[in-house]
């Protein structure tokens, strides 16, 4: 039995500790056994934490001993690493920080710890969050379970993979453009970006402040629920964090959607989309039909062919403010062999982050520079403003939207390492979404080849509720969420 | 060969950049108390600019903005932001700056100001909200080679920026204008407002241009202006160096100087390797301010009375002479010092008219001569405003002479005793006894016969004299309106 | 739009960002394709639109001025690249 533990979910194993019929060291070992076997062909970590880990799973049996168990109690998870770690190095996946320990904890990690979450690992990224494939790591590139000469996706790879070979029960990764939604598609797990201001950034490595959120991958819909639970709500140190009051987000999960009204916006299905996942989304839309969902077919969103524009302004702009603090002087890397302050500085920054990092600095450096400010940066503002309207609207008439969550399966490892346009493209589904600041999740939907296909669900602002309720209900009737590859 | 004269205007504008008095930083929860503590112990992950961190306003810090708009006639707008004000230097831990750019708190005001005899209202363009950077420390090492230290405890202290126009049009105008503000800011109580401490800063931009014409030549920005002195001198060499460099034909340059004290001159600053762009946007961390007029009059209640409107009341309300009220509003303390003393109320006898001029003389004169001698505050004296009043009423009740008051007074000043013992332990109580004066005018007429005999002769100054041997006899203590009686009486005798 | 090297040489010393020669041609080529990529925004209307910079409409969010307890000058200099004492040590700043 001990074999299969590291593959429950958060749910079901939660039954087990409370039961006690299984220990949270047992559970943690399952981990970790199972990380070292499938690590050297999936690489998902970046830092492995066994010695921490099982010191926590210690301390949850103590809890769970005294029938104190919450549900995440002892149950192993993998952080993302930009998500800062008190005394565990948190490097973002670049040089720039390869060897930087936090003095601090974010605010999710706080929470998690102080429910009794065990972390295993820090998780693989593209660096500093900026790609869609974690080819961009300054130290290697994760592959995807499902097919080991493929991306799992970006950039939150690792943390998606992690979930997908059973590394860990849960993780979490950051969304700034799609990167927990991408993956979890590309690894057929659950993966959810709250509305922005739902969980505190505090301790997130920024890259765009205000697109970045924070979010869980899991099993199912439950697990994710169940993990939201936990991080989300206003924190003092976040001044972008809502005072909304928090919902038990399980509540409402009894498999009923019937009457919900659902929109499929036609833009979404866009040229030089597979049509393997094409017919995968639909047929999953079918399915929700099928389960009472009211759906409309024929809706459109007319400025979602404006975000990969905006985005793309509005993401390196506020990056080359957020990256500007790594000059060599505090902490990270510094390239000290020189006499002058200015030269210490920008070989720092040339030796310290990668290309794709020192591009996107470039670009929004120039996007906000004298001259180009108002044609660049002010008009994708604005435009950002058109783009909300129209989701405004559209959930006036909708619950929920649905879409998929990226218009191909996994492409190869290499495929669009040198064209970054088209690595850009693989993110045209997820992209608005973070612009809009609305809540959207990627639920598994089927498989192409074994290559798996996400769906993504859109709901109105701090509506997760209703997100979580539609991907339970699916999953109710549908078993992609449950397949495992084959390693 | 005939040569013309043009002649020039100096135009200055000052930007001042001051401190605020809040208990902690700008954005983080680190004590705002950054010069009296070990290097680097009042930081945090925030104000050290580590990833992952987030700023939160301190609100405290935004009512001493809105107090100081408001002190400075700005209009409080109702909607203000921070932006991001991206420049690289080391002592800047985010690499920008949260600063304001289109959205100040505080817009439009004015200050009046008084110069060469002329009164003077001189626009401020804007206040607004920052954050100060870390303090660096310039070493050279055993090898010789120069190197920096870093001590972080500054980074994140909040800042003001007081910007305004370019109404100055000369050195004096400026430092009248700098010092104004400066008493203002200290008045309210949102700055220390130290210039050695670098708590008030002063940047200027100065330009001459011929009179007549409205076109600036080449503005030059001066910095390192650590007093008031200093931002005189500055600008008078910088306003004398431009005019020289335009008779002489030459091209001025935009630029920025630093004014070196020790050589009286501003030196170019080369090192600006590039124009600044400073690439501001709108600081997506932070929502907006939305200030509402409850507010904007919850900060309004509480801003001090300013100096000029004090001044004003002194003259209305005490009847107090313009020389006397302006020196009493000079400093806050001062003010407050001489309030209390009127509020602690006079005889029924005394008008509150007479009262307050009593003490103005007594603080203007005696008080002010012995603080300024001892180099305190006037918060720090001894003498209570309670005490200074006992001292007035023994004087007015003739228990004490007026001469032997200023030494009841220097004794209250040194030891913090109340007059009432230092007058009992001293016997400096005033000799009105008719027979104890009669005796002592006696024997002044018995020992002074060529002054009596001048009185005699005509000589009327005599008596004055004659009073004065009396009131040394008696050490001070002689009711001197009755010694007065006693000697003339005595010289018209016989 | 395409840019020309002076302006890849300007945007990377307002960044402070070391470059060399060959990745100047480089970042040329691929900032200007991604560049004709905006252009699509410049079709769009947006005369009587306000930008959005964030997407949340919060305001007012203020902490009381309470001074809180700092972090030992050991954990802020735990990661300094150079230290002399309890200080940061760096290349000389010069004015």
């Amino acid at each position: 039995m001990s074999d299969n533990l590291n593959w429950l979910t958060i749910h079901a194993a939660h039954e087990l500790l409370a039961r006690k019929k299984i220990s949270s060291v047992e559970l943690t070992q399952a981990c970790l056994d199972n990380i070292e076997k499938v690590e050297p062909k999936v690489k998902a970590l970046v830092t492995e934490t066994a010695d921490f880990a099982l010191a926590q799973a210690k301390k949850a049996d103590a809890t769970i001993a005294q029938g104190k168990a919450t549900p995440l109690t002892g149950i192993p998870a993998l952080m993302k690493d930009v998500l800062c770690t008190q005394g565990i190095r948190t490097t973002a996946s670049s040089k720039m920080l390869e060897k930087f320990v936090p003095p601090y904890n974010a605010a999710v990690i706080e929470k998690l710890i102080a429910a009794g979450m065990v972390l295993v690992g820090k998780t693989n990224l593209d660096e500093f969050a900026m790609g869609s494939s974690t080819e961009n790591s300054a130290f290697f590139t994760t592959h995807n379970p499902y097919a080991f000469e493929r991306v799992p996706g970006g950039s939150s790879g690792g943390s998606a993979a992690g979930v997908a070979a059973g590394e860990a029960i849960f993780s979490l990764g950051s969304d700034t453009g799609g990167s927990i939604r991408q993956p979890a598609g590309f690894c057929n797990v659950v993966g959810l970006k709250p509305t922005y201001g739902r969980v505190s950034r505090y301790g997130l490595i920024a890259f765009a402040s205000s697109l970045d959120q924070i979010g869980p991958f899991t099993r199912d819909a439950l697990d994710c629920a169940l993990v939201m639970n936990v991080i989300s709500g206003q924190d003092k140190r976040d001044a972008t964090s809502a005072p909304e009051p928090v919902p038990d987000y399980t509540k409402n999960l009894n498999g009923n959607i019937k009457g919900m009204k659902i929109g499929i916006p036609k833009e979404y299905f866009v040229a030089g989309m597979q049509p393997e996942v094409d017919t995968a989304v639909k047929t999953a839309i079918k399915k929700l039909e099928e389960l009472g969902a009211i759906v409309d077919w024929n809706v459109s969103l007319p400025s979602t062919r404006l975000a990969l524009a905006v985005y793309y302004i509005i993401a390196p702009s506020e990056a080359s403010a957020n990256l500007a603090r790594y000059d060599g002087s505090k902490y990270g890397a510094a390239f000290l062999n020189t006499d002058s302050m200015w030269e210490g500085m920008e070989k720092t920054k040339q030796f310290g982050f990668g290309p794709e990092v020192k591009r996107r600095i470039m670009l929004g450096t120039y996007a906000l520079s004298s001259g180009y400010y108002d044609a660049y940066y002010l008009k994708a503002q604005k435009v950002r403003t058109l783009i909300r309207r129209e989701f405004d609207a559209a959930f006036t008439k909708y619950d929920a939207l649905v879409t998929p969550t990226s218009p191909t399966v996994p492409f190869k490892i290499g495929e669009k390492a040198n064209d970054p346009l088209s690595m850009y493209l693989s993110d045209v589904c997820t992209l608005p979404i973070n612009i809009a600041g609305v809540p959207g999740i990627s639920i598994p939907a089927g498989f192409a080849k074994g290559l798996p296909i996400g769906l993504q669900i859109i709901g109105k602002p701090f509506a997760e509720e209703t997100l979580f309720r539609i991907s339970h209900a699916y999953q109710q009737v549908t078993d992609w969420h449950t397949r495992r590859p084959m390693i | 060969m005939t040569t013309t004269t043009i002649a020039y205007e100096t135009v200055i504008g000052l930007e001042v950049h001051a401190q605020l008095s809040t208990r902690s930083k700008m954005f983080c929860g680190c004590s705002a108390d950054y010069a009296s503590t070990a290097p680097n112990t009042h930081v945090c992950p925030v104000c050290l600019g580590m990833p992952g961190v987030l700023p939160v306003i301190n609100n405290r810090a935004v009512e001493l903005v809105m107090m100081t708009s408001l002190a400075l006639n700005c209009a409080v707008s109702s909607y203000s932001k921070f932006d991001r004000k991206n420049y690289c230097y080391p002592d800047l831990m985010k690499g920008y700056q949260i600063s304001q750019f289109d959205a100040p708190i505080g817009l439009k005001g004015w200050l009046d100001i008084e110069a060469d005899g002329e009164k003077k209202r001189a626009g401020i363009t804007r206040v607004h909200l920052e954050e100060d950077v870390a303090k660096l420390i310039h070493r050279v090492g055993f090898d010789g080679k120069a190197y920096s230290l870093m001590d972080v405890n500054r980074s994140g202290v909040p800042l003001m920026e007081i910007v305004g126009e370019p109404d100055l049009r000369s050195p004096e105008e400026a430092r009248q204008y700098l010092m104004k503000l400066h008493t203002i800011l200290q008045y309210i109580g949102v700055s220390t407002a130290n210039m050695e401490e670098g708590s008030f800063r002063c940047d200027a931009n100065i330009s001459i241009r011929p009179v007549g014409t409205t076109q600036l030549l080449a503005k030059v920005e001066v910095k390192n202006m650590n007093s008031f002195r200093a931002v005189f001198r500055a600008l008078e060499y910088e306003a004398k160096r431009q005019g020289d460099a335009l008779a002489n034909g030459e091209r001025l340059a935009q630029e920025t100087r630093g004014w070196v004290e020790a050589e009286g001159k501003t030196v170019s600053q080369r090192s600006k390797e590039f124009a600044h762009d400073y690439r501001y946007f709108p600081e997506p961390d932070l929502p907006p301010l939305n200030i509402s007029r409850e507010w904007v009059e919850k900060v309004r209640a509480e801003l001090a009375e300013l100096p000029d409107a004090r001044r004003d009341r002194f003259m209305n309300e005490y009847s107090l002479p313009l020389y006397d009220a302006n020196l009493l509003t000079a400093t806050k303390t001062m003010a407050e010092y001489f309030e209390a003393c009127v509020k602690t109320g006079q005889p029924a006898n005394l008008s509150l008219t007479v009262r307050a001029k009593q003490i103005s003389n007594w603080l203007l004169g005696e008080f002010s001569r012995l603080t300024n001698a001892n180099l305190i505050e006037v918060n720090q004296a001894k003498i209570t405003p309670v005490m200074l009043c006992e001292l007035i009423d023994l004087t007015q009740k003739g228990t004490i002479t007026g001469a032997a008051a200023k030494q009841v007074f220097e004794t209250m000043f040194s030891t913090g005793k109340p007059a009432g013992s230092i007058v009992a332990e001293a016997g400096l109580s005033q000799i009105s006894s008719a027979s104890e004066l009669e005796n002592m005018a006696a024997k002044i007429i018995a020992e002074n016969p060529q002054a009596v005999a001048d009185y005699r002769a005509g000589k009327e100054t005599a008596a004055k004299f004659l009073v004065g041997q009396m009131m040394r006899l008696s050490k001070g203590r002689a009711n001197p309106q009755i010694a007065t009686e006693l000697i003339k009486k005595k010289l018209e005798e016989k | 739009m395409k840019l020309s090297r002076e302006e890849v040489i300007h945007i990377a010393a307002l960044a402070r960002l070391g470059i060399t020669d060959a990745e100047i041609e480089k970042a040329r080529e691929q900032l200007s394709n991604i560049l004709e990529n905006f252009e699509v925004l410049k079709e769009i209307d947006t005369s009587n639109v306000p930008p959005t910079a964030q997407s949340i409409s919060l305001v007012n969010v203020l902490r009381d001025d309470v001074p809180q307890a700092s972090l030992p000058a050991e954990d802020i200099l735990l990661n300094a690249p150079d230290r002399e004492g309890d200080l940061f040590k760096l290349r000389a700043v010069l004015e």
